[in-house]
C-alpha cells in the first residue's frame, strides 16, 4: 500500500480564448480602485483526494488523465496540477 | 424497533435555561403550554422540534384565526388549503395544482441561493401532489434602484446586487429544472430596501384520478427517505422566517440552504415514475423544518404515527446530532410512505435516476412522532401536541393611519399644464412601469413548448397538450394601495390579478395568496393583516375565485422598519379553447381602440384623493396622499365576465388591463411590441388632464378591434351594465392623445419605447460596477 | 422513418422534441435512455436541450462518456443523421462529432428570446428544403451559446460551407447587435464534414406550431423528413 495523496487541479480558459467573466471582474476591480492589476483570468479548481492504492507515479498519470479527458475541454481550456502527500 | 413508555433519555443534552428557550423563540407562556401538552419536560431535540413546529412560519399561530375567514370552496376545488398545494378541476379529466410561497428572509441574506431554493421549494410542493410543474411565476419586490432623496449609495448598490442575485437565482433553478417562467411582477419601493420580497408561484398538471396526498396510512408500512443527503444547512430557517431582521441575522449566513436544481429534476422524474407503480401511499417534501415537519404532518393527516431511526437517515456530514438531523433544511429531499412489501418497486425507480432511497422507519398506530437514534428514543411527541395544541393567538388589533395626508397637499397644483408628453415618457421609464425584459429574458419562458403568452404581457397563458384548453395565470399586488387602505388595497390585488387573467380570455376560477407583513406582535400590523384578509375574502367571494392555499410571511422588518402590507395574489383561469386567447399588444393599424369600463369617474374631490395613490403622484409629483381608487366588486365581476365573452367570441385583437400609469401609459405599452400607436380623444368629464391621462381608476380594459365589431362589443357591454367607449384608432408608429379634442401628449412609438425599454438596464448599469464582482463569481 | 430522442437525466427539451416529431413532422419516434447503447434501429437521432448531467463541470462534459453517446458516435461516423439542439449541440462538440466549443455567453447571463438566423447552407438534410439566405425566426434559451473554434477550424468551416446558420437582423444582416451571445462570426449552427450531423443553439422545436406564435422551426424538421424520404 502507498500513502493517501491529494491532487489540486487548476483549469482555465486558454490564453487565446476570450474570458468574459475574468474581463468583467478585472474591469470591476479597476473601477473600484484596486491598483496594480494588469490582467485577470478566472478558472476552476478541483481537489481530488486519492486513496492509498496508487504509487506516486501512477497517481500522477491517473490525475493527468482525469484532467485531460474529463476536467478540461482541449478546444478551449488548459490545466495544471500539483500532487501532495 | 422498541417502544418506550417513559421519557426519552436526557443524558448529555443542554439544559433548557430561559436563554435556550429564548434562542428557540419560545415564550414563557408557550413553554408552559408545551409542558402541559407533553406532560413532562422535553428533551433538547424535542424542544427543537417544538420550536420549529410552533414557529409562526409552520404553525400560522398569529394568522390562523384570520385565515379561517377566506372562502375556500367551489365546485372546481378538489383540494383547498392544508395540503402541499391546492388543486382545482380543469375538465377533461385534468386537474391543476398551484400555490405561491415566500422566501423573503433567505433571499436578503443570500439573494442567489435564497431565491433559487424558493423556486425549488414551491416546485416540490407541486410535484409531491403528483402534478408535473408546467409553469412558474415570481412576484419580486426590491428597494429603489435609482438615486432618490434620502437613499445612500451603499443601499442603492445593495438593492442592485439583491436584484441581480435574486433574478439569477430564480433563473438558474427554473431553467435547469426545465419549467417555463411565464410572468409575474417586479416592483420597487423604499420599504423593501432591507427586506426584499421573493414570492414564487408554481402550477402543475395532474390527472384527476392520480393525485397524491401528504398522508400516511397503514400500520407497519415503511417510511422511505429519498433525495439529497442531510447536512447541517438551513437549521432553524423556519424560526429565522419568524423573526425580525437585525445585523446579527445577516451574520447567520449558514442558515441559507444551497439548491441543486439538477437533483430536483431527478427527484421530479423519479417521484412521478414511482407514483405510477402504485406502491406509494403518501408523500411530502421536506421543506421548512425538514424531517420534523414531514414526519409529524404526514402522521397527523392520516391519524397515525411515524417512527424513524436517525441512524438510517442518509447524512452528508459526520457527527450530526438528532437535533441537527431533525431540524436540517437540506434541500431536495422527500419523505414517503409505501405499501409494505413493495419497497423494491420504489427503490428500483429511484436507483434508475441515481437517487438515494432508504427505509428509515415505519407507520405506527399511535398518533405520534417517535424518533430513535441507535435504537433509543430521543423524541416522542403526540402529533396533536405539535399541531392542534400549537399556540393560537388572537393578537390585539389597532386601527392605523398611514403618515400621509388624505387630501391633496397644498404644494401640489394640478390642471395647470396642457402638455404631458414628457411626463408620459418619464412615467414609462419609471422602475415600476418600465420594461422588465432585462429580468424575464434571463428566464426560460418557452421550455415544454406550451407557452402561448409569456412574460411581459398581462397574464401568462399555457396550452394543455392533448386538449383544446388553456390555463392563464397572473400575479399581482399593489402594496402602496394596501399601505393607504389595507382592505381596499387587498380587494384591488384580487381584482387586478383576476382582471389580468380575464384579459387573456380566460375565466378566473381560483386563487392563491402570499401575505407579506411586518411584525404581528404590533397591533397595527395585525390590524393591517386582518383588514387584508377581509378585503381578499370579499373580493374572492364576489369574483368567484376561492383561495386554495398560500403562505403567510410575517416579521418582514429590518431594524424596526416594517414593509408595506403586501398581499400578492395569484389567480388561475381556464380557457375552453386556447386558440381564442389574446395578448395585450395592438396587432395592426386602422383598428378601433375601445375602453371597456365600469363606473363613470367619481366626483372631483374623490378623484383628487385617489390620484395621490397613483404612480404619477409618486414618480412625477414625488408625493403620496389620499386613498386607493374605489372598487365596485359587482361591476368588476361583470367587467371580467364581459371581456371573457367578448374575447371568446373573437371580437378583439388585444385586451389590456388599464392600471399603473393610467390610460396614457397603457396606450403606449400596447404599441411597443409591433410599433403600432394610437390616436385617441378622451372625454375629461370636467376633470383636469392629469386625472384623465394618468388616473388609475379600477375596472377598465383597453381593447383594440376591427371597427366593425365595436357595435357588438357595445351590445355585450350594455348587457353587463358596462360602457364601451370608442376612444380612437390604432395608427402606425405614433401615439397622440387628446382630451376633449385638444392634444395633450404626442410622440412616436419608438421614442416612447426607447424610454420604456432601456430604463431598467440603465438604472442597473450606472455606477454599479461593484456588484459585478460578487454576481459574476457567484454564478461561475 | 424512425426518430430517436435521447434522454439524459437532466434533459428538459426531450419531450418537446418528441412532441414535434410526432405531432408536427408526423413521424414515429421513441425515447433513448442515456444508460443504454441501444439506438433501437432509429434512422435519425435528436440530442435535445437541457442540462444533461447537471452540467456543473462543463456543458456536455459528462454526457459525452454515456453509453448512448458511444453508439451515437458510431452511428454518426457511419453517416447516420444526428441533430443536436442547444445542450445537444454542446454535447456533440464535447464528443468531438462537431468542431469547436460553446462558451459562456458574452453577456454572462442566460438569454431566452426569439432571434433571427440566416440559412448559410442548404447543402444539409436539415436545410435542403430551405433557401440560402432565408431568415428564420426561432427562439434561443441558453447560458453557454458563445461558439468558439480556432482559426484553422473556422477557415475549414467556411471553405466547406459548414456554417449552417448565422444570427442576423430580421432582414438578414450579420451585425454585432444581432449576435445574442458573442458567437464567433455570429455562428448559430454548424455541421460536420459528412454533413449528416448538425448542431444549433436555437430551438426549432419551440417554433413549430402556430399556437405558440412561431412556425419557422418546423421547416427544419420537414426538410429533414423529406431528405430521409428521398434517401
Amino acid at each position: 500500500m502507498f500513502l493517501p495523496m491529494k491532487a489540486y487541479v487548476y483549469v482555465s480558459l486558454k490564453k487565446s480564448v476570450l474570458d468574459p467573466q475574468g474581463k468583467t471582474i478585472h474591469g470591476a476591480l479597476k473601477k473600484m480602485g484596486y491598483r496594480g492589476i494588469d490582467d485577470l483570468r478566472q478558472g476552476k479548481y478541483f481537489e481530488i483526494s486519492l486513496d492509498a492504492s496508487l504509487s506516486r507515479e501512477d497517481a500522477h498519470a491517473e490525475v493527468e488523465r482525469i484532467a485531460r479527458e474529463v476536467l478540461t475541454n482541449p478546444v478551449i481550456e488548459e490545466y495544471r496540477f500539483t500532487l501532495e502527500g | 424497533m422498541n417502544s418506550v413508555e417513559s421519557a426519552p433519555s436526557l443524558a448529555q443534552e443542554p439544559t433548557l435555561t430561559p436563554e435556550v428557550l429564548r434562542d428557540h423563540g419560545i415564550s414563557a407562556e408557550e413553554y408552559d403550554r408545551l409542558l402541559k401538552s407533553l406532560g413532562r419536560e422535553p428533551t433538547f431535540t424535542e424542544l427543537g422540534i417544538f420550536s420549529v413546529m410552533w414557529s409562526e412560519h409552520c404553525s400560522y399561530k398569529s394568522s390562523r384565526v384570520h385565515l379561517k375567514r377566506l372562502p375556500t370552496h367551489s365546485r372546481r376545488v378538489l383540494q383547498g388549503p392544508g395540503e402541499n398545494a391546492g388543486i382545482i378541476d380543469i375538465g377533461d379529466g385534468w386537474a391543476c395544482a398551484f400555490k405561491i410561497e415566500s422566501h423573503n428572509h433567505p433571499s436578503f441574506i443570500e439573494p442567489f441561493q435564497g431565491a433559487a431554493t424558493g423556486v425549488g421549494g414551491i416546485l416540490r410542493d407541486i410535484f409531491t401532489m403528483g402534478a408535473r410543474p408546467v409553469a412558474i411565476m415570481d412576484s419580486l419586490r426590491f428597494g429603489p434602484i435609482t438615486p432618490q432623496p434620502g437613499l445612500d449609495q451603499a443601499t442603492l448598490h445593495k438593492n442592485h446586487s439583491v436584484l441581480e442575485g435574486v433574478v439569477s437565482g430564480v433563473a438558474s433553478y427554473g431553467n435547469c429544472f426545465g419549467v417555463p417562467n411565464v410572468g409575474g411582477e417586479v416592483k420597487f419601493e423604499s420599504c423593501y430596501s432591507g427586506n426584499p420580497l421573493v414570492n414564487a408561484f408554481a402550477l402543475g398538471l395532474v390527472r384527476r384520478d392520480q393525485i397524491f396526498y401528504a398522508k400516511a396510512a397503514g400500520e407497519g408500512n415503511p417510511v422511505i427517505y429519498v433525495g439529497s443527503k442531510t447536512g447541517r444547512d438551513g437549521i432553524h430557517g423556519a424560526t429565522m422566517a419568524s423573526e425580525e431582521f437585525s445585523e446579527e441575522s445577516e451574520a447567520k449566513r449558514p442558515n441559507v440552504q444551497v439548491g441543486d436544481p439538477f437533483l430536483e429534476k431527478l427527484l421530479l422524474e423519479a417521484c412521478l415514475e414511482a407514483m405510477q407503480t402504485g406502491a406509494i401511499i403518501g408523500i411530502q417534501d421536506m421543506g421548512a423544518a425538514g424531517l420534523t415537519c414531514s414526519t409529524c404532518e404526514m402522521g397527523g393527516r392520516g391519524g397515525v404515527g411515524l417512527e424513524i431511526e436517525l441512524d438510517l437517515v442518509p447524512q452528508r456530514e459526520t457527527g450530526m446530532t438528532p437535533y441537527e438531523i431533525m431540524l436540517s433544511e437540506s434541500q431536495e429531499r422527500m419523505l414517503l410512505v409505501a405499501e409494505n412489501g413493495r419497497e423494491d418497486e420504489v427503490f428500483r425507480v429511484f436507483q434508475k435516476w441515481g437517487l438515494d432511497a432508504v427505509t428509515i422507519g415505519r407507520v405506527i398506530g399511535q398518533p405520534a412522532m417517535r424518533v430513535l437514534e441507535h435504537g433509543k428514543v430521543v423524541a416522542e411527541i403526540p402529533n396533536a401536541a405539535l399541531t392542534d395544541d400549537a399556540p393560537l393567538y388572537r393578537r390585539p388589533l389597532e386601527r392605523w393611519e398611514p403618515p400621509v395626508p388624505r387630501e391633496v397637499p397644498d404644494n401640489i397644483s394640478l390642471g395647470q399644464k396642457s402638455e404631458f408628453t414628457d411626463e408620459l415618457k418619464r412615467l414609462l421609464a419609471s422602475p415600476n412601469i418600465c420594461s422588465k425584459r432585462w429580468v424575464f429574458q434571463q428566464y426560460d419562458s418557452m421550455v415544454q413548448i406550451n407557452t402561448v403568452e409569456g412574460p411581459g404581457g398581462e397574464g401568462g397563458v399555457i396550452r394543455v397538450k392533448g386538449t383544446q384548453r388553456g390555463l392563464a395565470m397572473a400575479l399581482d399586488g399593489n402594496a402602496r394601495w394596501c399601505y393607504l387602505d389595507p382592505k381596499l388595497g387587498a380587494m384591488h390585488a384580487v381584482a387586478e390579478s383576476a382582471r389580468n387573467v380575464a384579459c387573456t380570455g380566460a375565466t378566473p376560477i381560483a386563487a392563491t395568496n402570499c401575505l407579506n407583513f411586518g411584525n404581528p406582535e404590533k397591533p397595527h400590523i395585525m390590524w393591517q393583516f386582518s383588514q387584508t384578509i377581509d378585503g381578499i375574502t370579499k373580493a374572492c367571494e364576489e369574483l368567484e375565485t376561492p383561495i386554495t392555499g398560500g403562505n403567510v410571511s410575517f416579521y418582514n422588518e429590518t431594524l424596526g422598519e416594517g414593509i408595506y402590507p403586501t398581499p400578492v395574489m395569484g389567480v388561475v383561469g381556464i380557457l375552453e379553447d386556447v386558440h381564442t386567447a389574446v395578448g395585450p399588444h395592438f396587432r395592426q393599424a386602422g383598428r378601433a381602440v375601445v375602453v371597456l369600463r365600469g363606473s363613470e369617474p367619481g366626483d372631483a374631490a374623490d378623484v383628487e384623493a385617489e390620484f395621490g395613490s397613483s404612480e404619477y403622484a409618486k414618480e412625477i409629483l414625488g408625493q403620496v396622499w389620499g386613498f386607493p381608487p374605489s372598487l365596485e366588486l359587482q361591476q368588476e365581476a361583470a367587467l371580467q365576465k364581459a371581456i371573457v365573452q367578448i374575447i371568446t367570441a373573437g371580437l378583439v385583437d388585444s385586451a389590456k388591463d388599464c392600471s399603473e400609469g393610467g390610460v396614457a401609459a397603457t396606450l403606449a405599452e400596447c404599441g411597443f411590441a409591433r410599433g403600432i400607436g394610437a390616436q385617441v380623444d378622451l372625454s375629461s368629464y370636467g376633470l383636469v388632464p392629469e386625472f384623465v391621462l394618468f388616473g388609475e381608476d379600477a375596472s377598465r380594459i383597453l381593447i383594440s378591434c376591427d371597427p366593425e365589431n365595436v357595435e357588438r362589443i357595445q351590445q355585450i357591454a350594455v348587457q353587463f351594465g358596462l360602457a364601451a367607449d370608442r376612444i380612437g384608432n390604432t395608427v402606425s408608429d405614433q401615439v397622440e392623445i387628446q382630451v376633449d379634442g385638444t392634444t395633450v401628449a404626442a410622440a412616436s412609438v419608438s421614442e416612447l419605447r426607447e424610454a420604456w425599454a432601456s430604463a431598467l438596464e440603465r438604472a442597473l448599469h450606472v455606477e454599479t460596477e461593484e456588484r459585478l464582482v460578487p454576481a459574476a463569481l457567484q454564478k461561475s | 422513418m424512425k426518430f430517436g430522442v435521447i434522454i439524459f437525466p437532466g434533459s428538459n427539451c426531450d419531450h418537446d422534441a418528441y412532441w414535434v416529431i410526432s405531432e408536427v413532422a408526423k413521424q414515429p419516434v421513441t425515447f433513448l435512455w442515456h444508460d443504454s447503447p441501444d439506438l433501437q434501429g432509429c434512422d435519425a437521432i435528436i440530442v435535445p436541450g437541457g442540462f444533461a448531467y447537471g452540467d456543473y463541470l462543463r456543458t456536455g462534459a459528462i454526457a459525452k462518456f454515456s453509453p448512448v453517446m458511444e453508439s451515437v458516435r458510431k452511428f454518426a461516423t457511419d453517416g447516420g443523421l444526428v441533430l443536436g439542439i442547444c445542450n445537444g449541440f454542446q454535447i456533440l462538440c464535447e464528443a468531438g462529432l462537431l468542431p469547436g466549443a460553446l462558451l459562456r455567453n458574452a453577456g454572462l447571463k442566460y438569454v431566452c428570446k426569439p432571434v433571427h438566423i440566416r440559412v448559410e447552407s442548404t447543402n444539409t438534410p436539415y436545410t435542403q428544403q430551405l433557401s440560402k439566405g432565408e431568415v428564420l425566426e426561432i427562439p434561443i434559451g441558453h447560458m453557454e451559446g458563445n461558439y468558439f473554434c480556432d482559426e484553422r477550424t473556422l477557415a475549414e468551416l467556411k471553405e466547406q460551407e459548414r456554417i449552417v446558420f448565422r444570427y442576423t437582423t430580421p432582414s438578414g444582416e450579420v451585425t454585432a447587435e444581432a449576435n445574442p451571445n458573442g458567437s464567433l462570426e455570429n455562428i448559430a449552427g454548424v455541421c460536420n464534414a459528412g454533413r449528416n450531423v448538425l448542431g444549433m443553439m436555437p430551438h426549432p422545436e419551440r417554433a413549430s406550431e402556430p399556437e405558440l406564435g412561431m412556425t419557422d422551426g418546423a421547416k427544419v424538421f420537414h426538410s429533414l423528413v423529406s431528405a430521409m424520404v428521398e434517401k
